[in-house]
């Protein structure tokens, strides 16, 4: 059981970003992926999510076995992939509770109602969690949030949603040490040997609060390195100019 | 959006009481009519229209005069769009009857008729949330009644043709008088061949707790409607009223045409709340107005979701200090579509105050157009008019034009205007799919989020059938 990602090429307008990437993300880990910009990590985000676009010229990406291209983006959702988009859009005069709601009414078979009392519980026994306060539940989706609130509801949602294989795109940029603390809560209150996470991220920051099993270094759309948590440190420290001396040597 | 507003939207009951959809007006009965003008309008459909009402001498000469002022008048393409030209004024049948007074009670009401209105949900309203309700079949009412008690404190809520021999002394002085026959072509039309709509009388004080409502309903082919509304509320005086409005889809096309009258007398308040949701044959050419006196407030909500054109542009006439005029509006123009709609507000005396709301939305090759006039003359001081207007596009083809004119003179009055044209953008689609809703759910989100502050000003019945209908819009709009 796992998201299986096999010699993925994509290319946006024409431009090849993903060469011939490998990745196993099996259920119970946390895999992450740093890389300098460029590298084409949000790329794979959006390439897996079904972003109109990219386009998949080879290659295979399986989850539990079912291939993802096969499905339509809001299908792959429904079959437990969830993309924390590095930055949500808004949608203007529908409430976060609208939303939640009909992203959960979706997952239900048709003729079956949510309970609203049920839903709303759930709901508020999350946002606690990350320190959300109750009136958010009214707002619009992300419309006028900051940066930090817009991080928060994509969690949220992520809590709500429960599903199989997050992909956390580049969840720490624009938030503070706080709110980043109170991200990070809310992602490790998920994890469980049945939910598989893939954390996108420039900086080793995000990976002292969510520890990862293996660190993953991209570049130029491929994995080009692999190792456990001691390679983001190691990153930390001597940047990505490894890179460079490994391909001239 | 509040608690309270999610905790309802859940209530099914509530929502089936209140279900009417496109694919629910799309059936239609035999023919049944006993008394039937033929097709084509001349001065003899003139007199046999009054025949068979036994219109009063004073209306039938109102009628005539109507008729030549309807053919003195050019059709308005010099401003308006000229799909009017392919309106066929010889194939029309301009009044089918069955003959029969409305009734009072549904058990009297003919089999295939109330089938139909209890299909369209009004009596199931009715008994849920309504004072009174009128139910016109073609061009008369089959049904009408009133809560008990409420003819008691006086009020009158009957059709046109009772309002004028019943209550001559009550309506005769106030009909025409706020629309004019010669208004525009269309108000000469109606003013010839009107029949059925609601007179309505709400004595000096008395505030209605629910809302009175009219259903109307076309199921005859080549067919005109033309009801005519006058509603008077006195003094001190509240009423809401509502009307729906289906008809069948045929090949050809129908005509609708109505005039509607409203005098707020000083302090009352009336609030006129239209859900139109005709079938795409259906040219809707209506003509609404109305006058507010000192401290009266008319507050016009408008929402137009079918028909193939619909030109209407409700007024307000501010004629005494302190009155208010509004105008919430909601055009949905889908395929094969055209929302013309708008609003007038004129102000007459000092310290008058007007809102005007519009917000539109084009889905495939609709196309939605916004025409607004706001009057205040140099004479006047201390007025005030917000006049905002929103489209939304759906797709590339979809079309929207705005035409506001805005005539102030003076310098002590207080005006604004915003206007803006936005698209549901594919970051916004992909964002919310990704989240496991449905192309077309996603759509309907994104344009119900749109209209999310205006749909408030709806009563909860009508908003949450809005909302439902949207979805049926949208669910046929992506492929």
């Amino acid at each position: 059981m796992s998201l299986l990602i096999e010699n993925l090429h994509a290319n946006v307008d024409g431009t090849e970003i993903l060469k011939g990437l490998s990745l196993e993300i099996p259920k119970g880990e946390v895999h992450a992926i740093m890389g300098p910009n460029g590298s084409g990590k949000s790329t794979l985000s959006k390439v897996l999510a079904g972003h109109d676009d990219y386009e998949v010229t080879a290659g295979s990406a399986t989850m539990d076995g079912e291939n993802l291209f096969d499905l339509e983006v809001d299908e792959r959702s429904r079959a437990g992939l969830f993309l924390a988009f590095q930055y949500p859009a808004e949608v203007p005069g529908v409430s976060n509770a609208n939303f939640l709601r009909a992203a959960r009414q979706a997952r239900l078979p048709k003729g079956e109602e949510i309970d609203a009392v049920k839903f709303y519980h759930e709901m508020y026994e999350k946002m606690d969690v990350l320190e959300m306060d109750r009136k958010f539940t009214a707002r619009a989706v992300n419309e006028g949030f900051s940066g930090g609130e817009k991080k928060r509801n994509e969690i949220l949602q992520m809590m709500m949603l429960a599903p199989k294989y997050c992909l956390l795109d580049e969840t720490d940029s624009g938030l503070d040490i706080d709110a980043l603390k109170v991200v990070a809560k809310g992602v490790n209150a998920m994890r469980s040997p049945d939910r598989g996470f893939l954390v996108i991220t420039h900086y080793q920051r995000l990976l002292d609060y969510i520890e990862p099993d293996y660190v993953h270094v991209m570049s130029d759309g491929k994995i080009v390195k692999s190792g456990d948590k001691s390679l983001a440190l190691e990153l930390e420290e001597n940047g990505y100019d490894f890179l460079k001396e490994e391909v001239a040597a | 959006m509040s608690y309270d507003a999610e905790v309802i939207e859940t209530d099914a009951d509530t929502a089936e009481a209140i279900d009417i959809d496109r694919s629910k007006g799309d059936f239609t009965f035999p023919e049944n009519h006993k008394f039937d003008a033929g097709v084509g309008l001349n001065k003899g459909t003139i007199d046999y229209i009054c025949d068979v009402k036994k219109d009063a001498d004073w209306i039938r000469e109102f009628r005539h005069r109507a008729l030549e002022v309807f053919e003195s008048k050019p059709m308005p393409t010099n401003w308006a769009t000229h799909d009017l030209d392919n309106i066929d004024f010889d194939k029309i049948r301009y009044y089918l009857s069955d003959g029969q007074a409305p009734k009072r009670s549904w058990d009297d009401v003919p089999p295939e008729v109330l089938e139909t209105f209890e299909r369209l949900g009004v009596p199931q309203s009715e008994r849920a949330f309504l004072a009174g309700v009128e139910a016109q079949y073609d061009s008369e009412a089959a049904y009408s009644n009133m809560k008990e008690g409420l003819e008691k404190e006086g009020v009158i809520f009957v059709n046109s043709k009772e309002g004028l021999n019943e209550h001559e002394e009550i309506f005769r002085p106030w009909f025409g008088k706020v629309i004019p026959t010669g208004d525009n072509k269309f108000s000469a039309l109606n003013s010839a061949v009107f029949s059925g709509g609601s007179f309505i009388y709400v004595p000096k004080g008395v505030k209605l707790k629910q809302p009175l409502q009219a259903y109307f309903r076309i199921n005859s082919e080549n067919f005109g409607q033309f009801e005519r509304t006058l509603i008077i509320v006195d003094e001190d005086a509240e009423l809401t009223y509502m009307e729906g409005c289906t008809a069948p889809k045929f090949e050809t096309a129908t005509l609708h045409s109505a005039v509607v009258e409203i005098v707020a007398l000083k302090n009352a308040k009336v609030q006129y709340i239209t859900v139109q949701n005709w079938s795409s044959n259906v040219f809707n050419l209506v003509t609404k107005r109305g006058m507010a006196h000192e401290g009266a407030e008319i507050r016009w909500i408008d929402c137009n979701i079918g028909s193939r054109l619909t030109m209407k542009y409700p007024g307000v006439v501010m004629k005494g200090e302190g009155a208010r005029g509004e105008v919430i509006s909601i055009a949905l123009a889908n395929d094969g579509q055209h929302q013309d709609t708008g609003a007038k507000m004129i102000h007459a005396a000092n310290n008058t105050t007007s809102n005007v709301v519009s917000k539109s939305i084009s889905v495939g090759e609709g196309r939605s157009t916004y025409r607004g006039q706001v009057h205040i003359p140099k004479h006047l001081k201390g007025c005030k008019n917000n006049t905002e207007c929103d489209a939304l596009l759906i797709n590339s083809k979809s079309r929207t034009d705005t035409y506001p004119a805005i005539t102030v003179r003076g310098n002590d009055h207080v005006t604004q205007h915003e206007a803006s044209v936005s698209q549901v953008s594919e970051e916004m689609l992909f964002y919310m799919q990704q989240r496991g809703i449905g192309e077309a759910e996603a759509m309907s989100l994104a344009v119900n989020g749109f209209i999310n502050d205006l749909v408030r000003e709806f009563p909860m019945e009508y908003s949450v059938e809005l909302k439902r209908l949207i979805e049926l819009e949208m669910e046929g709009s992506v492929g």
